[in-house]
C-alpha cells in the first residue's frame, strides 16, 4: 500500500524533470563520428576514384546488398557500376573494414527515406562524393607499387626503385 | 408535466463527447510528461488537434464486421456502453442543473446505468466470437458486477449523511463541509471502485492488451472501436464529476463561480486517474478480485456501520 | 398522456415474446433485459421510481449479467439453435399458448373489478420502501438475510482451496 502512494508521487515527480525526447526534425540528434551511416565512394586528394573494383566489400556484405564490375582504363582498375540497394544494407560497416583503398565509407547520415523501394538503389553517380572522407591525405595509388600513368613502378611512397636485375653492381 | 430542458439534453451529450475526444490527447500529454517525454505535440498548437486526426483516421477506416461475428449483437455493444455513459451525465448537476439533476433517486439511476454499461463489454466479447474477445468479456462480467457493489455501499454513507439520493441534494448538504472529510473511507473505495467499473488501468484487465490482444474490442476497427474508445473516455469524465459531486462538494467554492469549481475538480481526478495510469502496473486477476471482495468490501461496510453510529449517537 | 405507459407497456409485452421465441440464447436474454427496462419504465412512471431503479441495477445491471456470464462459459453453437428451433414448432407450444390464453382472459375479465383509488400517482420514495420492509416485512427480510448468508457461507466452503492431506 505504502509502496502504491511511494510510486505514484514518483512518477509525479517526474512531471518536473527535465525530458528525454529529442524534437528530431527541429533539434538534431548528435551524432558521432564514425556512425555509420549511409554509405559513399570516396576520391583521391587529386581527384581520382579511390575504388578499385576488388569485389572485397561485396564478399565481405552479409547481405550481398552490393554489386559491382570491374573495368580498366589506363591500367588502373575502376568499377564500371557500383550498386547498393540500401533497401537490403543493414549498416553493418563490414564493407567499411574490408575496405583495402578506403574507398567506400559510412557516413554519420540516415535520412535516407523515400515512398518507394526501386529509389534505394543507389547508383555509382549517387555514392560518390567529391571529398576524400575520413581519411584526407590518404591516397592508395601513391602508396600501392601498382604502376599507374604519371607514376611509374618504384615511384610510390615508402618505395625503392625496382632493381635492375641486369645490373651486376650491388 | 415540466417542458422539456431542451438546451441541456442537446449540449450535454456534445460538450460530453468533445471533452472525451480532448481528453484522448490530454491523456497522452499527461502520461508523456510524468514519463519525461512530450506526447502528441505535432497537429495543431501544442497537439491539441491529435484527437481530431485520430477521429478522422477512425471515420475513414474500413468498417469491418467478421464474418464469424453476432452481427446485430456486435453493432449493438458500443452503442450500448456509449449510451448508458451520455445517459448518466442527465443526472449530474452541472453548470445549469443538468438535464435532471434533481431527480431523486439520481445516484440510484447513475448506478443502473453504470450496471447496464457491463452489457457494452460483455456483449462485445461474446459477439466477436473470438477467444480473446471472449476472455476479456468473461474477466470484465465478473469484475464490474463485482466492483457494482462496493461502488453502491461506498456511496451508501453519502446518502446516509445527506439524507437523499438527489444529486442536487447531496451538493446543498455539502455547503458546510465536504463529505471527503467525514467520508474520506468511502472516497477512497468509490474511487477504486470506479476506476475498475470504467475498466481504466491499473484495472483495465478486459483489455489486457499484454496478455489479451486488445481483450473485449480486439475484433473491433474503425467507427465501433472509437465508440468504445470515447466511451470509456466519457466514463472516466462521469466517474470524475460523479465523485466531484459526491466527495468534494460539487461546485461549491470560494471566490470563483460554481461551474468553474466544479471543472477544477473534476480535472484534478482525471488527472489523478492519468497518474494512476502512468504509475502502476496491472495486478493478477485473482489479486484484482481478492482486493474487491476481502478490503474493499469489508471496509465499505465499516464506513456504513461508523457513519450509521454517529449519525445515532448525534441524534440521541 | 397515456403514449408513453402504453408505449413502455407494449415493449414489455413484444420483448416477453421474444425471449420465448428467439433461438440463440444471448438474444432471448437480451430480449429479457429490455423487457425489463420497459418494466421499470412503467414502475417509474406510476410513481415507484425507487423500485425502477432497483430493478434496473439489481435484475437488469446483475443478474442478467450473470445469465449472459453462464451462457458465454457454455459456448452454445449451431445444434443447440436447431434444438431451440425444434422445440418451437406449434406442436410444442400449443399446450402453454392456451393456457396462458385463458389466464390472459381471466386477468382481462378481472380487470375492472379492481379498485382505482383515484388516479393520482403517489411517489415511493427510499424512506417508505425502508420503512416498511424495516418494520412491516422484518420478519421476511430476517429470513432473506439467513439464506443469503447460508448461501455466503456455503460458496465459500466449495471455493476454498482443498490443502494436500498428508
Amino acid at each position: 500500500m505504502l509502496d502504491t502512494l511511494r510510486t505514484l508521487l514518483l512518477t509525479f515527480l517526474h512531471g518536473f524533470h527535465r525530458r528525454a525526447t529529442v524534437q528530431y526534425p527541429e533539434q538534431q540528434p548528435y551524432l558521432p563520428p564514425r556512425y555509420r551511416g549511409r554509405i559513399i565512394l570516396s576520391r583521391d586528394p587529386d581527384g581520382g576514384e579511390r575504388c578499385v573494383a576488388c569485389n572485397l566489400c561485396a564478399v565481405a556484405c552479409p547481405v550481398d546488398c552490393i554489386s559491382l564490375q570491374k573495368t580498366e582504363r589506363d591500367g588502373r582498375w575502376y568499377p564500371d557500376y557500383f550498386r547498393i540497394n540500401f533497401s537490403r544494407c543493414i549498416f553493418c560497416g563490414f564493407c567499411e573494414e574490408a575496405c583495402p583503398t578506403y574507398a567506400i565509407q559510412l557516413t554519420p547520415d540516415f535520412e535516407m527515406g523515400e515512398y518507394a523501394r526501386p529509389n534505394l538503389v543507389y547508383e555509382k553517380e549517387d555514392l560518390l562524393i567529391s571529398g576524400t572522407g575520413k581519411y584526407p591525405g590518404y591516397s592508395f595509388h601513391h602508396v600501392a607499387g601498382v604502376p599507374i600513368p604519371g607514376k611509374d613502378r618504384g615511384a610510390s611512397e615508402h618505395e625503392r626503385a625496382p632493381i635492375d636485375l641486369h645490373s651486376l653492381l650491388p | 408535466m415540466t417542458p422539456l430542458p431542451l438546451a441541456p439534453i442537446v449540449l450535454t451529450p456534445l460538450v460530453v463527447l468533445a471533452l472525451a475526444t480532448v481528453l484522448t490527447w490530454v491523456e497522452r500529454r499527461l502520461l508523456g510528461l510524468w514519463q519525461d517525454r512530450y506526447g502528441p505535440n505535432r497537429v495543431g498548437p501544442g497537439g491539441m488537434f491529435q484527437a481530431v486526426a485520430d477521429g478522422i483516421k477512425l471515420l475513414f477506416k474500413q468498417d469491418w464486421v467478421p464474418p464469424f461475428a453476432d452481427r446485430g449483437v456486435f453493432v449493438l455493444a458500443p452503442a450500448i456502453g456509449m449510451m448508458t455513459v451520455l445517459l448518466s451525465f442527465a443526472v449530474i448537476p452541472l453548470a445549469a442543473g443538468g438535464i435532471a439533476g434533481g431527480l431523486n433517486v439520481g445516484l440510484l439511476f447513475i448506478l443502473a446505468m453504470m450496471g447496464l454499461g457491463v452489457y457494452a463489454v460483455v456483449l462485445a466479447g461474446w459477439a466477436s466470437d473470438s477467444k480473446y474477445a471472449l476472455l476479456g468479456g468473461m474477466r470484465a462480467a465478473a469484475q464490474m458486477i463485482s466492483y457494482e457493489v462496493f461502488m453502491a455501499l461506498s456511496l451508501l454513507g453519502v446518502v446516509m449523511v445527506a439524507g437523499s439520493f438527489s444529486l442536487r441534494d447531496i451538493v446543498a448538504a455539502q455547503s458546510g463541509l465536504w463529505f471527503i472529510i467525514p467520508q474520506g473511507l468511502g472516497f477512497v473505495v468509490f474511487l477504486l471502485a470506479g476506476i475498475a467499473e470504467t475498466h481504466r488501468l491499473p484495472f483495465d484487465l478486459p483489455e489486457g492488451e499484454n496478455e489479451l490482444g486488445a481483450g473485449f474490442h480486439t475484433e473491433y476497427s474503425g467507427m465501433k472501436f472509437g465508440m468504445f474508445f470515447i466511451a470509456e473516455y466519457a466514463g472516466i469524465v462521469l466517474v470524475s464529476a460523479l465523485a466531484t459531486t459526491l466527495y468534494l462538494g460539487g461546485g461549491n467554492g470560494l471566490l470563483l463561480p460554481a461551474p468553474v469549481w466544479f471543472a477544477l475538480k473534476t480535472g484534478v481526478i482525471v488527472a489523478f486517474f492519468i497518474l494512476l495510469r502512468a504509475g502502476l502496473p496491472r495486478p493478477r486477476y485473482d489479486q484484482l478480485m481478492g482486493l474487491g471482495w476481502k478490503v474493499l468490501l469489508p471496509l465499505s461496510l465499516l464506513n456504513v456501520l461508523a457513519t450509521g453510529t454517529v449519525m445515532m449517537l448525534r441524534a440521541s | 398522456m397515456y403514449v408513453l405507459p402504453l408505449l413502455s407497456g407494449g415493449l414489455t409485452l413484444v420483448g416477453a415474446m421474444m425471449v420465448v421465441t428467439c433461438p440463440v440464447a444471448v438474444h432471448a436474454v437480451l430480449y429479457l433485459v429490455v423487457t425489463l427496462l420497459s418494466l421499470a419504465m412503467v414502475l417509474a412512471m406510476l410513481g415507484a421510481q425507487f423500485a425502477a431503479a432497483l430493478e434496473i441495477i439489481i435484475y437488469a445491471g446483475a443478474i442478467m449479467v450473470l445469465f449472459v456470464f453462464v451462457i458465454m462459459m457454455l459456448n452454445l453453437g449451431q445444434p443447440d439453435r436447431d434444438r431451440e428451433k425444434e422445440w418451437l414448432r406449434p406442436r410444442a407450444w400449443i399446450g402453454p399458448g392456451l393456457l396462458a390464453v385463458v389466464a390472459c382472459g381471466e386477468l382481462l375479465y378481472g380487470l375492472p373489478t379492481l379498485s382505482d383509488p383515484d388516479g393520482a400517482v403517489f411517489p415511493i420514495d427510499a424512506r417508505d420502501v425502508g420503512l416498511s420492509l424495516f418494520g412491516t416485512y422484518v420478519l421476511m427480510v430476517e429470513l432473506a438475510s439467513f439464506l443469503l448468508l447460508a448461501g455466503l457461507v456455503t460458496a465459500f466452503h466449495i471455493g476454498r482451496t482443498l490443502r494436500e492431506r498428508p
